[in-house]
């Protein structure tokens, strides 16, 4: 009975090392451990034994029934594992496939650039002013200073509608038009985007074009808090590591007037083709608001002071994505624009 | 202003080598635009001197010259047939880039060793007329007293460097040597060697016969005038030394007489001008206005006819100069001139500006005119005059010199509070520093109290008018750099978008998130880029207001919508092989409020797009060929990117550039808020477009007033959903709109959802009808839904439909 057993153990497991499909396994577990199975069929012959043999042989009994489970289990999760890996080869792609296209469209490298700094005056608490395009020679000219005869206003740098009506050449009439509708209150703090307009067309000037020019008017504004405005502002723009510097220049509607300079973004001020070997690049105007352009604006000039600058966008843009023509920007070819 | 530096020197101790200088003066407001070496073309070009000559063995018009280039004798071969033994002339050595282009390299001409170059006036860019006749043809050959050895440069006076300044407008007195000669000493230090004129120091001339009387008939536009009579006058050439200092300054020698006016004009920025005595009719000089009609010959040979806005100056009968422009050939100084009335006087910028605008002339003087001239000075500047006539032996100056100036200007002073320039500029100056810093300028000055200084303004620096004028000047000279950086302290203010600005950027995220790619044109246009859309005369499109002096015709009008920028934009495009286009635009157009336009337009912010072409076929997607729904698609998402709610499109036939049958009207809130649909196919051929173009425009205003923005939350559905389909067939005329709105009404709440998601024409379906299919959804907040009550709501809705179209329903 003993010696039967082993060798049923044997046969089973040599049968079962042999198994290469799920199906032949269950067929082997009816074989030997079903209710008709070999092993249940060894039990029946448990009446021949004497009392004290049974509970000896019945013993035995079950480790075979426990091995057998345990080495069909086992095969089991092989095959079942192998089924899986052959399965998960076979369905095997090609990741180097392009993915699916979504259509993507762009918003104009110059409005994002205008966005970006606007975003960045906002976080330090300016808020945006809107003015007309078309302008009075009164807000584009008079109120900032530039009486009649002065040389900025002459027919070939300004488009005329009338003799009174104008393309805005800059967008410094929204200051005025700003103060105007702010006063008395303080402190006046903002920033003008917008087109503006003037009689130049080659690869550094377009007819038209966009500038932000900010305005800050309040008690105790000194040079001192503009070139820390800007400052923030080229950093923010141009990388941490900026420097500016500002140059003495001469506008109608500021007094002190300042270019102002940001250290190279491409050499870092060592020199070099872009910014022609001098580590510095023009990026802006600015000044403190003259006093007429305060009175103009309904605030007491002797009292408040304030800063004011103003930069080209396209300029800003240029430097950013290193375009070297200025007409690329209007030319809105989709091969250019879908570059942003 | 080109400002030679060996000239600046004279004026001024300057020890700072001319780049230095330059960046100096740039940072302290005077801007160099570049520095100019005057001498670098003639680098390795010296004064030779041939020794000996022989014929070349093999050829015969080439010569073997020994040269004598002062350090050794260099063997050249020439093929100038001008030069002999003894001859001195330019010798370029090996190295040299000439002025033309042309680089020395020791060569060997037919076998004979050649080492340098004899240069002839073309090679050396100069002016063969400044030179002898037997330099005419060849070889440029010098006078004797060159020395053999001499750089070239040297010898021509050009080893010069020359700055360029570029003024601003308010610095007209650095027009002159002088007054930049001043800068520079209160900028770099330096002490001034500047002549007792240049500081108003009247002349002393001997006494003459002065006939000639001067009228100042419009005191408004000349606010002084002076004049300086001249005798025995011989008209010749002018020294080297000023030949050399008027050409670096970029100015032609021309006469010793004109090269004198021209010389202490460079000095002094004041401008001069010379009369023939002898034909002044009447000896009259009469400052005045030109009749109207009035015409004048004048210098150029050029007949000009004025007009009562010009100013000239006239004797008896009629204008001899138009003032501060150019004078008249009638009064013209020539060869036979003896007697000669120098003119220095003051015009009123804006008026000499306003005349060489109107007759297309400028000049030096103009410029100078324009920017505005020092009228205290004018009288010391003929005393200048004076002295080089005589020392150029013209003639003789002779005195009493003529001095209109009916109303001399006040001299100016202005207040400095110590506390006013450190509270503007961020600094903490104390009074001894304001004070030691303006003294660079040479300006008298005197504490009035402690804390406040008076200064006293010179003439020629008419730009400082206010206190903040002068606080600059601290600034500059002080140094911006020296200014530190703080942040604006005071209340704390809120950056913010306002709502409108926020809407309009949400609108391009919107466009460019459905696959639209933003343009921006100019908001001029041609007044033709309506003419291909067939507009009726009266349609409001037509009104472009018109650009009185445009850059040229195609952008000489303001645009009234977007759409026409949008198809030359997709036209150029095409042209350009990007054929499948998805354009959107925003931006103002504008429409006048009054046809004279005394008022100003009124500006709309206008949303348009533009589509075209295909999205390609790729491995595993389809080629989708751009319609009418892609776009409706992308506008329904605007819509609601933007919180627009109450919209519909309503079919529209009479818009005359858009296909009849597939075009809607936009509308928001009951109103017609724009339109969308395809262009129609003749417009689409006008521009040349590859196909089917779809296009929208929107009205700013009405969508942003109509944008609620407001998200509001609904509870999350806790109680499963039915969904039911319905097919049917009703008549093609039939809009789904009228469909959706009839299953809606009797769905009421428990119908959460409807979708279209077939719609049928074709075989299978009679002609005139369409099938289409509706998956509905039906739904409640509070309970599940029953199978009978759904069936029920199901039924009836089929009823309806079957009631109000006739639609035949489908299983
Ligand atoms: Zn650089």
């Amino acid at each position: 009975m003993e010696q039967e057993l082993a060798a049923l153990q044997l046969e089973a497991e040599a049968a079962i090392a042999q198994i290469t499909l799920l199906e032949g396994l269950n067929e082997l577990r009816v074989k030997y451990l079903g209710k008709k199975g070999l092993l249940t069929a060894s039990l029946r012959n448990m009446g021949a034994l004497s009392a004290e043999e049974r509970p000896r042989v019945g013993q035995i009994v079950n480790t075979v029934r426990d091995v057998i489970e345990s080495q069909l289990a086992a095969k089991e999760e092989q095959l079942r594992l192998a089924a899986l890996a052959s399965r998960l080869a076979q369905e095997t792609i090609d990741v180097t496939l392009p993915g699916r296209t979504f259509i993507k469209g762009n918003v104009h490298p110059l409005s994002q650039v205008q966005e970006e700094i606007e975003q960045i005056f906002l976080g330090m608490g300016f808020t945006i002013a809107e003015g007309p395009e078309i302008e009075t020679d009164y807000y584009n000219f008079e109120a900032l200073n530039i009486p009649k005869d002065h040389p900025a206003r002459e027919m070939q740098d300004s488009f005329y509608i009338t003799e009174e009506i104008l393309l805005r050449t800059h967008t410094s009439p929204v200051q005025i038009r700003a103060m105007e509708k702010l006063v008395p209150s303080l402190p006046v703090k903002l920033i003008c985007p917008g087109k503006v307009f003037r009689k130049d067309d080659d690869a550094t000037h377009s007819p038209m074009f966009h500038q932000v020019e900010g305005l800050v008017v309040d008690k105790g504004i000194s040079l001192a808090d503009l070139k820390g405005i800007l400052l923030e502002f080229a950093r923010q723009m141009f990388g941490p590591e900026r420097q500016i510097r500002l140059r003495p220049s001469f506008f109608p509607f500021t007094e002190p007037s300042a270019e102002v300079d940001v250290s190279c973004m491409l050499c870092g001020g060592s020199g070099c083709r872009i910014c022609k070997g001098s580590g510095w690049i023009e990026i802006l105007g600015s000044g403190m608001v003259h006093p007429n352009v305060l009175k103009m604006g309904g605030y007491d000039s002797e009292e408040l002071t304030g800063f004011a600058f103003g930069m080209g966008v396209e300029r800003i843009a240029m430097l950013k994505y290193g375009i070297d023509d200025m007409r690329y920007l209007y030319d809105n070819d989709l091969r250019f624009l879908k570059q942003f | 202003m080109r400002v030679a530096y060996k000239w600046l020197k004279e004026l001024v101790d300057v020890s700072l080598p001319p780049e230095e200088l330059a960046e100096k003066m740039t940072m302290a407001g005077i801007a160099v635009e570049k520095v100019e070496n005057l001498a670098q073309s003639l680098d390795r070009v010296c004064v030779g001197q041939i020794t000996g000559m022989e014929h070349h063995p093999d050829a015969d018009k080439l010569w073997i010259c020994q040269v004598d280039v002062g350090t050794e004798t260099r063997q050249i071969v020439t093929g100038a047939q001008n030069v002999q033994t003894g001859d001195k002339l330019p010798v370029a050595m090996d190295g040299a880039h000439l002025p033309n282009g042309v680089e020395i390299k020791p060569a060997k001409l037919r076998g004979v060793p050649s080492n340098g170059m004899l240069c002839s006036t073309g090679e050396l860019n100069l002016d063969p007329q400044d030179w002898s006749e037997r330099s005419q043809n060849g070889i440029l050959i010098l006078p004797e007293d060159a020395q053999v050895g001499q750089p070239f440069a040297e010898y021509l006076g050009v080893d010069e460097y020359v700055l360029e300044l570029e003024l601003y407008p308010n610095r007209a007195d650095c027009l002159g040597m002088i007054n930049v000669a001043r800068e520079v000493a209160a900028i770099a230090g330096g002490a001034l060697h500047l002549p007792a004129w240049a500081n108003g120091i009247e002349p002393q001339l001997p006494a003459g016969e002065v006939a000639t009387k001067v009228t100042i008939a419009t005191p408004a536009l000349c606010r002084r005038y002076a004049a300086m009579l001249i005798e025995d006058v011989k008209i010749g050439e002018s020294p080297l030394w000023m030949k050399q200092r008027l050409t670096a300054a970029g100015m032609r020698p021309i006469s010793n007489l004109v090269d004198i006016t021209n010389y202490v004009m460079l000095e002094m920025g004041q401008p001069l001008h010379a009369f023939d005595v002898a034909k002044l009719a009447g000896n009259q000089i009469i400052v005045r206005p030109a009749q109207p009609g009035e015409t004048i010959v004048t210098l150029d040979n050029v007949t000009r006819t004025l007009d009562a806005e010009m100013l000239v100056i006239a004797d008896q009968d009629s204008p001899v100069a138009i003032a501060g422009v150019m004078g008249g050939l009638n009064s013209e100084v020539t060869a036979d001139t003896r007697s000669i009335l120098i003119e220095s006087a003051h015009f009123l910028g804006s008026s000499v500006r306003r005349t060489s605008r109107k007759l297309g002339l400028r000049s030096e003087a103009s410029q100078r005119f324009e920017k505005g001239v020092n009228a205290a000075n004018l009288v010391a500047v003929l005393g200048r005059v004076a002295t080089l006539v005589e020392q150029l032996g013209i003639g003789r100056a002779v005195g009493p010199v003529l001095d209109s100036y009916p109303e001399p200007l006040a001299p100016v002073a202005l207040e400095l509070h110590t506390a006013k320039v450190n509270a503007l500029l961020g600094l903490n100056l104390k009074d001894e520093q304001i004070e030691s810093t303006l003294a660079r300028l040479d300006f008298a000055m005197h504490w009035a109290e402690a804390g406040k200084l008076v200064v006293q303004i010179p003439p020629y620096r008419a730009d400082l008018v206010v206190e903040v004028d002068l606080i600059e000047e601290v600034a500059r000279l002080h140094g911006f750099d020296k200014i530190g950086t703080t942040l604006p302290r005071g209340v704390t203010t809120l950056g913010k978008r306002s709502r409108e600005q926020g809407l309009k950027l949400a609108a391009k995220k919107s466009m460019a998130a459905s696959g639209f790619t933003e343009v921006i044109n100019f908001s001029f246009s041609s007044p033709k880029a309506l003419e291909r859309l067939k507009l009726v005369e009266e349609h409001i499109w037509r009104r472009q207001i018109k650009v009185l002096n445009p850059l040229r015709d195609e952008l000489s009008v303001m645009r009234t919508t977007l759409l026409p920028g949008l198809l030359e934009t997709a036209a150029r495009n095409v042209s350009r092989r990007n054929l499948d286009l998805t354009l959107f635009e925003q931006g103002y157009v504008y429409l006048p409020t009054d046809p004279q336009m005394l008022s100003l337009p009124d500006e709309i912010y206008e949303i348009a797009g533009l589509a075209c072409g295909t999205v390609p076929k790729t491995w595993n997607q389809a080629q989708v060929t751009q319609d009418f729904f892609f776009v409706k698609g992308a506008l329904q998402s605007l819509f609601t990117d933007l919180g627009i709610n109450n919209y519909s499109f309503i079919s529209v036939k009479d818009i005359p550039f858009m296909h009849p049958g597939r075009t809607a009207n936009i509308m928001i809130r009951g109103k017609v808020a724009g339109f969308m649909g395809e262009l129609h196919p003749e417009v689409v051929e006008a521009y040349a477009l590859p196909g089917n173009t779809y296009v929208f425009v929107l009205d700013g205003p009405a969508l942003f007033a109509a944008a609620e923005g407001k998200v509001k939350f609904s509870p999350v559905p806790r109680f499963p959903a039915v969904t039911r389909d319905i097919a049917l067939l009703v008549d093609e005329t039939v809009t789904v709109e009228k469909i959706y709105r009839s299953i809606r009404k009797v769905g009421k709440e428990l119908l959460r959802e409807v979708r279209l998601f077939d719609v049928y024409q074709g075989q299978q379906v009679p002609k005139g009808k369409k099938s289409l299919a509706f998956t509905l959804n039906y739904q409640s907040g509070e309970r599940t839904l029953t199978d009978e009550e759904v069936t029920k709501l199901h039924e009836t809705i089929k009823a309806t439909l079957d009631k109000e179209f006739g639609a035949e329903l489908r299983q």
